[in-house]
């Protein structure tokens, strides 16, 4: 819902690091975003083709990592991906414990970009 | 063809917001000014929280209200029926508050003269859990009528709060709410979080609540 100031602070982070690189363009930017964040890739190319238009970040693929939701196993320790919006019982796949804790799932990151 | 060059980032994207999050937090803090995020649906209960925990502190603290929600200006209606000033910011259809906004809401608000900030954030269980509006508490209403399945369906918002405050329980004799099933699911999401039962029309639960937040504050305080 909220992809427009997303892609807002994307473009703005990418162009200043690209003129610190004295980049004449902007390929494509690489992002890692937690599967706990509603966020739809779709929109985000869209918006960000539109806000990048004649600047160097024109044309630039979006590269969108989604990392999964990580539980920790209270009883033996073992952590694992949790598709939180689709179980309704978290059960450990290693020991069958159902006490787990989440670890993490809210990544909201540009990695880095590519540029020529 | 030129060369493509990689070039490591690491930054977050929201660096901005949380940098200014983090001086309001830090202003503050040095006024001794608590400021709460309170979080729901449309329709959640947000203003009638509001209103009921402003009674519950009237004797105790002074307090100030941040009008966030779009609909709002009958909410501020309300809160400056209780005697307490209230900023209204317009919203439009925004579907969040952020740090810039809440900032502008403070520059007309007289810190020294506070103790207390309730923000009422935008009606929305998605977008608000993402922006860091540099409240010292995040606190998120969930009511019996919308079901036990949020926390499925909104994660996000059930990791980012301290508290969650679940209102009209004076309707779970009539809704198949289960209140065990979604403590449950809250509690593994966000093991810290506190959990209070609350009806704002009959007043149940509310000292509990009202409790914790004096708690807080003065625990803030020190």
């Amino acid at each position: 819902m909220h992809e427009l100031p997303v892609t807002e602070n994307i473009l703005k982070v990418v162009l200043r690091h690209a003129e610190e690189a004295k980049a004449e363009k902007i390929v494509s930017v690489s992002l890692r975003i937690g599967e706990l964040s509603d966020i739809i890739e779709e929109w985000l190319q869209r918006y960000f083709d539109y806000l990048s238009k004649d600047t160097p970040a024109e044309g630039a693929a979006l590269r969108i990592e989604r990392v999964p939701v990580i539980f920790r196993c209270e009883g033996c320790g073992e952590s694992f991906p949790v598709k939180v919006r689709e179980v309704r019982e978290i059960v450990c796949p290693s020991c069958g414990g159902g006490k787990a804790a989440f670890v993490s799932g809210r990544e909201f990151f540009i990695k880095n970009i590519e540029v020529i | 063809m030129a060369d493509i060059r990689l070039i490591e980032i690491k930054e977050k994207i929201f660096a901005d917001n949380d940098k200014l999050a983090g001086e309001i937090r830090e202003r503050l803090l040095s006024k001794k000014v608590f400021m709460l995020n309170l979080m729901a649906s449309p329709g959640g209960g947000k203003t009638s929280l509001i209103v009921q925990t402003l009674r519950g502190l009237k004797d105790h603290c002074r307090t100030a209200v941040i009008e966030g929600d779009i609909d709002s200006i009958v909410d501020a209606e309300k809160v400056a029926e209780e005697g307490v000033p209230a900023v209204q910011l317009r919203t439009g259809g925004a579907c969040h508050l952020d740090a810039v906004m809440v900032d502008m809401a403070l520059q007309e608000m007289k810190l020294a003269d506070l103790d207390l900030i309730i923000i009422e954030n935008i009606g929305n269980l998605v977008c608000p859990a993402e922006f860091d509006t540099g409240a010292v508490g995040n606190v998120m209403i969930l009511s019996v009528p919308e079901g036990d399945d949020k926390p499925l369906k909104y994660p996000l918002m059930f990791t980012v709060c301290d508290a969650l405050v679940v209102n009209k329980i004076d309707y779970l004799s009539i809704a198949d709410f289960d209140m065990a099933a979604l403590k449950e699911r809250v509690l593994k999401l966000n093991p810290k979080i506190k959990i209070f039962e609350v009806s704002c029309k009959t007043g149940e639960g509310v000292p509990a609540w009202v409790d914790w937040l004096k708690e807080e504050i003065a625990a803030f305080k020190k």
